[in-house]
């Protein structure tokens, strides 16, 4: 049998965003798939050593279920995006979700390979030290290498 | 039924039983067995997928006071 293959493009960086592709990678790769995942634009905010700055905001974001509902002159409020983060850590907590490190380390354990779109570290003038250890950097290129043959391709 | 594993799930969601369950029949021996359980219902299908992708059999399921107790044989 030959192996499956799956490749996700990971391009946002908020919270809600950054659970489909680090839930997709680590449950493909259970299955026995090979995963790899290109991390480009704001999705390389998802590869920092520390993920204590991923946050979600209410505003433009309608369909976020609110405990009240919540005008958008409201929402804009200085703190609001804190308090809706820390909000939505404790509900994914509560009802037994990972959090995005414990995803991000089962993926890792699991042999998914991270791709860090190097053309937006430049852009961006990121600083590779703050990026875990664990990933690779490369282009668009690169990344059609594996993805062009992949049974599985996905755009987030 | 006899086994030789076992591991609680219950209070993760979606995907840590499946991900849970890769990771503990990692070290068992084939023909093994690993009792599995979890309370979140998405559970019971996923299992089922997880078996039919991986080719390790699901012996039973079964759902005792909303929790959900699996067997799975290593391959």
């Amino acid at each position: 049998m030959t192996t499956k293959k799956m490749a996700i493009i990971a391009t946002k960086g908020t919270l809600d965003m950054a659970y489909p592709p680090f839930i997709l990678a680590s449950t493909a790769a259970a299955l026995g798939y090979e995963v790899q995942v290109f991390f480009t634009f704001y999705g390389l905010q998802l590869l920092r050593k520390d993920l204590s700055n991923v946050m979600i905001s209410p505003l433009a974001n309608p369909a976020m279920p609110m405990p009240v509902p919540m005008p958008v002159m409201v929402q804009m409020l200085p703190g609001m995006e804190s308090m809706a983060t820390m909000m939505m850590k404790q509900k994914l907590k509560k009802h037994g979700v990972a959090s995005l490190e414990e995803l991000r380390s089962l993926c890792l354990e699991a042999d998914v390979k991270f791709i860090a779109c190097q053309m937006t570290v430049d852009l961006f003038e990121f600083d590779k030290s703050e990026f875990i250890e664990q990933c690779e950097y490369g282009g668009a290129a690169m990344f059609m290498g594996f993805a062009g043959d992949t049974d599985i391709c996905l755009f987030v | 039924m006899d086994f030789d594993k076992e591991f609680d799930a219950s209070g993760l969601s979606c995907p840590l039983p499946i991900l849970k369950t890769k990771k503990a029949l990692s070290d068992m021996a084939s023909g093994q067995v690993l009792k599995m359980i979890a309370t979140d219902c998405g559970a019971v299908k996923d299992m089922q997928a997880f078996s039919d992708q991986t080719g390790n059999p699901l012996l039973s399921t079964a759902e005792e006071g909303g929790k959900y107790i699996f067997f799975m044989k290593k391959k």
